[in-house]
């Protein structure tokens, strides 16, 4: 994927090969190229200067005040900064809680997701319906309705609890447990496998038939031609759903605000990052203090995207000469 | 595997089995779905003691008592609201993002590589980097407690994901059909709006069920925005039952949660190919 846009022109006509074309002046086109597109493009320089890239600058300006909303803002330098990391107990214990999560849901969610995409690749019957069936938590798993579903599962007298006393296992509340709790939110996660899935289908698609046909031919198992075709082939799309879901799960709110009723308990053991930014900036009004964390957030999943893209150099398999 | 030494005998017998697994799955992926939905007809003392997710007979006291539940505003508000919200939502992304996107894919002009490396930046902004500031802007206006801070920035483009989207289509689109209507006179928004709008339906559709979903889906900005009963949204309206912690409300909750899961459902049924292309092609998160 290349960052500028790259023309797509047709080679067969004769025709300048530019993706743009050229406005003729023929009467009727009184503005030039520069004013169409910046006209077409308003609404988004508007939105862009009001509530993208203005609120951005503003918020890192905030970061360095103590602000309530109604008093105007007091600069006090890098003091939320330095209380963030010295004085503040929650938030760290909100940055572990929410480490954790990320890297325990997100790779067993890409393992999932992976495991079911090479079975359903199979040429399988019905693939139709059972990659629907297998999607559905993936489009229900973000709202409100399945967290407070969660609680339930996972609560007193919920199903995870009895299922468990069939086996013997005394039934006890995941959400009420401070070991437990941060489990529900991962399972809920992992659940979630249908989207990164559909993904890994269609990434296993594009792998040219031909390399298995060959390796079968030099006498490859199929597990020596998962690591040596598919692992590798598929690396881009591994690589895709790594950063999307480091940056979705980062900033996960709504299972944790719901299961723990809004307050990221029991003993702050679902206390998300998000869910404290919320509690502190609109809870309690402390506004500078929120957006120091926001920046804050803002630099951890630039960096991990930037190692992410990084390493991506020595395990990223881009197949160039298809091209 | 046991067919490792016989595949060919032993193949049919494999393929059951792997059936077999993929339903068995499917079962416990779906269970918590079945038994909420389940529950919801169930009268109050079966539904934590029962793990049969089927009810015995079919009651509908449960989704009566629920749609009324709380303090005098029903869910007929609370969808009517939800649906507000999103049909704004949905106006605003079409408009602002396909023209946006035209611009990108087609339009030559000053600094656009910029621009367009900033559009894709902010794809990867967190909403919690721009809320306070967001907030205070909404705030100021007069806006809080009502649908405009939901709806206004659609308006504007701010779901930078329809209008990539949106510039991988246009791109696909041949380029002579425009430069036919241009030597015909057309002006580049006549172009628009007679070739590429037309062409571009598919893209527009996808937008429209993401829009949907995401908005519907959405809780951080109806929580941050609506707190008067009156505006509240589907999400808020079932976030009352956890507040109401009255012991003898688990039935008409699960009704309610089964409810609202409702419209997501029904476009999955109609739309399901479109939703599982968006997302193999561009990693819309269902």
């Amino acid at each position: 994927m290349t960052l500028s846009p790259t023309p797509t022109s047709i080679e067969a006509l004769p025709q300048p090969t530019t993706s743009s074309v050229k406005a003729r002046p023929r009467g009727r086109n009184i503005l030039s190229d520069n004013a169409w597109g910046y006209l077409f493009l308003a609404p988004w320089i508007i939105g862009m200067v009001f509530f993208m890239a203005g609120p951005t600058l503003v918020s890192f300006y905030l970061s360095f005040t103590s602000f309530n909303l109604l008093e105007p803002p007091e600069w006090i330098a890098a003091k939320n900064y330095v209380r963030l990391f010295t004085q503040d107990g929650r938030y760290l214990n909100a940055l572990r809680v929410t480490f954790t999560y990320v890297a325990l849901a997100v790779p067993l969610n890409l393992a999932f997701a992976l495991a079911l995409a090479m079975v359903l690749n199979a040429k399988i019957k019905g693939l139709g319906i059972y990659r629907a069936t297998y999607y559905i938590p993936s489009l229900l798993g973000g709202s409100v309705a399945i967290a407070i579903l969660w609680r339930q599962v996972f609560g007193f007298d919920g199903i995870v609890s009895q299922a468990l006393a069939v086996f013997g296992i005394e039934g006890s509340s995941w959400v009420s447990s401070p070991s437990q709790a941060l489990w529900t939110l991962i399972i809920l996660h992992v659940w979630q496998f249908g989207s990164p899935m559909i993904i890994f289908l269609a990434g296993l698609k594009q792998i040219p038939v031909e390399l298995y046909e060959a390796a079968s031919v030099d006498g490859a198992g199929p597990w020596r031609k998962f690591w040596m075709i598919t692992v590798p082939m598929l690396t881009p799309v591994i690589f895709f759903n790594l950063i999307l879901q480091i940056i979705n799960s980062f900033q996960a709110f709504t299972p944790a605000f719901i299961v723990s009723g809004g307050s990221g308990g029991p003993l702050d053991s679902t206390l998300f990052y998000t869910l404290y930014l919320y509690l502190q900036g609109f809870a309690n009004f402390r506004m500078g203090y929120a957006s120091a964390m926001a920046w804050v957030l803002l630099v951890i999943i630039g960096v991990l995207t930037a190692l992410a893209f990084l390493s991506s150099r020595y395990w990223v398999h881009y197949d160039d000469s298809a091209k | 595997m046991v067919t490792a030494a016989r595949p060919r005998t032993k193949k049919p017998n494999y393929r059951w089995m792997l059936h077999a697994g993929l339903i068995a799955g499917a079962v416990l992926m779906l269970y918590p779905l079945l038994w909420m939905i389940g529950s919801s007809f169930k009268p109050e003392g079966q539904i934590f003691s029962d793990l049969n997710p089927i009810p015995t007979s079919l009651d509908f006291s449960n989704y009566i008592k629920g749609w009324t539940l709380g303090t005098g505003v029903s869910f007929t508000t609370f969808y009517l609201n939800s649906f507000m919200i999103c049909a704004g939502a949905i106006v605003g992304n079409l408009f602002s993002c396909s023209l946006a996107a035209y611009a990108f894919a087609r339009i030559n002009f000053k600094f656009k590589p910029v621009l367009f490396a900033l559009m894709l930046g902010t794809l990867m902004l967190p909403f919690h980097v721009i809320v306070v500031p967001q907030y205070i802007i909404f705030n100021t206006l007069g806006w809080t407690n009502s649908f405009l801070p939901l709806i206004v920035p659609k308006f504007f483009a701010v779901d930078a994901f329809f209008i990539f989207l949106m510039v991988q289509f246009i791109r696909g689109i041949p380029v002579e059909l425009e430069q036919a209507a241009m030597v015909d006179g057309c002006n580049r928004g006549q172009t628009f709006l007679l070739i590429i709008l037309p062409l571009l339906t598919p893209a527009l559709v996808t937008t429209t069920i993401f829009t949907f979903i995401w908005t519907y889906n959405d809780f951080f900005g109806q929580l941050l925005y609506l707190n008067n009963e009156r505006k509240y949204t589907v999400a808020l309206g079932l976030r009352q039952f956890l507040d109401a912690s009255g012991q003898s409300s688990w039935g008409a909750m699960f009704a309610m949660t089964t409810l609202s899961l409702l419209p997501v459902f029904v476009i999955f049924l109609f739309f399901q190919k479109r939703l599982v292309d968006g997302i193999a092609t561009t990693g819309l998160k269902g």
